[in-house]
């Protein structure tokens, strides 16, 4: 297919599905945040600032200073870059070997599929976020460690779909037909049944990158991983939650408005990455 | 190096069984589990001539797919041999079979055009892989060959950059035929190529498929239950019944005095204009289940309107009746 066509689809896609092309530009907006962040940002996220604590929303700064008297409009817009780069780390770790385990499971069956799909049954069993604690507790707190358990805790959902979906298609007509046109039994797998499961795997890749985002945040909420002055969402709501009895609201508020921004648009995302993927669409 | 006095398709004696799951307990107990064996096909002898367009007719679930996927060896036989061109091609396994030089001469067009379409490739891709993977064609070079296969199916050029969902049933049953055609198999084989389209686009088909037959000199194995297919396309049929060939001959001999009950009942269930319901012969009772079936007993008995005593005590096998006609049938129709 041409590039023009697919873009074609793409524009297609998008006018016919108001909300998805609003996602779409909502997750353009962040991504410009993450890219250019520390450019954008009005202030040094890092200065304090002892004459100008805890102020509340005003013309110089927008979504107020906090209890160092920080910008945390800025803090807000340099923290994009380290949260999506964490979720999207994280989400693409999870989808390679997800889709790889559970494609072979699905694929050759026997004892692999006995041993993948038990191997998601005890991550599942897990409360998924407690595992992801016990995960960094003991790999160490870092920001790696956030990623690495974040990929874990999100494994079976990916290595469930990737198993699912080839299997109903392992003993399709093209497959065999595929043997026949002398693809060995890896290069079904990789070029003929991957590309077709990619359209419920788009969908799962989307709704687990807010979860993912949602994940980093409240391991930083409670702790873990990203380090204090570093600004973060879940840090900084985190920091913020003692001051919304006290009145100061915005401390916490907007870091967290943004997070469920954040997490909404991947949400909506979904939907519309399903249709651009899949060929059935295409007019 | 290759034999021309062999037949192109020697199939001897193969079988293929599959275990079945038993319903057991929680607790496996070794000593009483014997796993049920489904004896898909059962010591089937075939060959195809050079050229030759051989129909093989039987109901739904008679063993013909497995022999079909055993011949173009998707699957490895249980028992028995396979020959092509002289070479034995049944001890390859089926898993290495696709790295082997013998698979670009044996292709097949498959029963659903749609189902047998991966729906993200393009009718272009879709022919390429096999030139590419098994004709080592690439650039200007691949590109010629797509377009003169596709002139050769008949198909518009501008059709090639269509996915499968874009095409019409004939559509993709063209780019199915051209896939299994691009590299000029010597044995082509049809599994029910029709049978998914309606009544128009078969007879265009079955005229493309005629002419590509002689245009590329290709063998056919015809797998059908459409007997007026068979009988207007094939040189010589064979009956399976249950994992067996019951009776094999010229199409003609076959369809004009058939001497096995079986495919007397079947010839007399083609729907035809005239009046003559009264002649159709209707099968009693149920098949015989291909699980572990009583290997002294024919596999017809029980459905057969002239079993006898004598059925139950032994299987027939595969008698030559007159030239190249066999049936395997304890009393058979005379001539």
């Amino acid at each position: 297919m041409t590039e023009l066509a697919g873009l074609r689809h793409v524009r297609y896609v998008l006018a016919d599905n108001p909300v998805t092309a609003g996602a779409f530009a909502l997750f353009g907006f962040f991504v410009l945040l993450a890219l250019f962040g520390p450019w954008l940002a009005p202030f040094d996220p890092l200065a304090t600032s002892p004459d100008k604590v805890l102020q509340p929303p005003s013309a110089a700064h927008w979504f107020g200073t906090d209890q160092l008297g920080r910008d945390i409009l800025s803090r807000v817009i340099v923290a994009t870059g380290l949260d999506f780069g964490m979720a999207l780390a994280a989400v693409l770790l999870s989808f390679g070997l997800g889709c790889a385990l559970g494609a072979c499971a699905g694929y050759y069956g026997g004892w692999i599929d006995r041993s993948v799909s038990r191997l998601a049954d005890t991550i599942m069993a897990f409360p998924l976020f407690v595992l992801a604690m016990a995960i960094v507790a003991a790999l160490g707190n870092s920001v790696e460690n956030i990623i690495y358990a974040t990929a874990i805790i999100n494994l079976p959902f990916y290595i469930r779909v990737a198993r699912s979906e080839v299997n109903v298609r392992r003993n399709a007509g093209f497959v065999e037909a595929a043997r026949l046109s002398g693809n060995t039994e890896a290069r079904i797998l990789a070029f003929h049944l991957f590309p077709n499961i990619l359209p419920p795997v788009m969908v799962q890749i989307s709704l687990n990158m807010g979860w993912a985002i949602l994940n980093a945040a409240g391991l930083s909420f409670i702790g873990l991983g990203v380090r204090p002055p570093q600004p973060e969402w879940g840090i900084m709501v985190a920091e913020g939650a003692s001051y919304m009895i006290s009145g100061e609201w915005w401390v916490s508020f907007f870091p967290g408005m943004v997070l469920m921004l954040a997490v909404f648009c991947f949400n909506l995302l979904g939907d519309g990455l399903r249709d651009m993927i899949d060929p059935r669409r295409r007019t | 190096m290759i034999d021309d006095t062999q037949p192109l398709l020697q199939v001897e004696q193969v079988r293929k069984l599959f275990p079945l799951k038993t319903a057991g307990s929680l607790v496996p107990l070794r000593a009483a589990r014997r796993t049920a064996l489904l004896h898909a096909v059962d010591g089937v002898d075939l060959s195809i001539g050079r050229g030759e367009s051989v129909g093989l007719v039987g109901e739904s679930g008679c063993g013909k797919s497995t022999l079909v996927r055993l011949i173009t060896r998707t699957l490895d036989p249980t028992e028995g041999s396979i020959r092509f061109r002289g070479e034995d091609i049944g001890g390859i396994p089926a898993s290495r079979f696709a790295r082997v030089p013998q698979r670009k001469l044996i292709q097949m067009v498959f029963q659903d055009p749609t189902d047998s379409l991966n729906p993200r490739y393009t009718a272009r891709d879709t022919i390429a892989e096999p030139l590419r993977l098994l004709g080592n064609l690439s650039g200007t070079a691949l590109s010629d060959r797509i377009e003169a296969i596709a002139a050769l199916v008949q198909m518009p050029r501008e059709l090639l950059g269509r996915f499968p969902h874009q095409l019409s049933g004939g559509q993709k049953a063209r780019v199915g035929i051209a896939r299994a055609v691009a590299l000029e198999p010597s044995l082509l084989i049809l599994d029910e190529p029709t049978a998914a389209l309606d009544v128009s686009v078969q007879a265009v088909i079955l005229h493309l498929l005629a002419d590509l037959r002689e245009k590329l000199g290709m063998s056919y194995l015809f797998v059908s239950h459409d007997l007026n297919i068979v009988r207007l396309l094939c040189d010589r049929v064979m009956v399976m019944y249950l994992g067996r060939i019951v009776e094999s001959g010229p199409a003609r001999q076959v369809f004009e005095a058939p001497r096995h009950p079986y495919t007397r009942a079947l010839l007399s269930a083609i729907p035809g204009l005239g009046g003559e319901a009264s002649r159709r012969i209707r099968l009693e009772g149920d098949p015989t289940s291909p699980v572990d079936p009583d290997p002294g007993r024919c596999r017809f008995h029980g459905r057969c309107p002239k079993g006898q005593d004598a059925c139950t005590r032994s299987s027939p096998s595969l008698v030559q009746m007159a030239p190249g006609h066999a049936v395997a049938c304890h009393f058979p129709e005379s001539a």
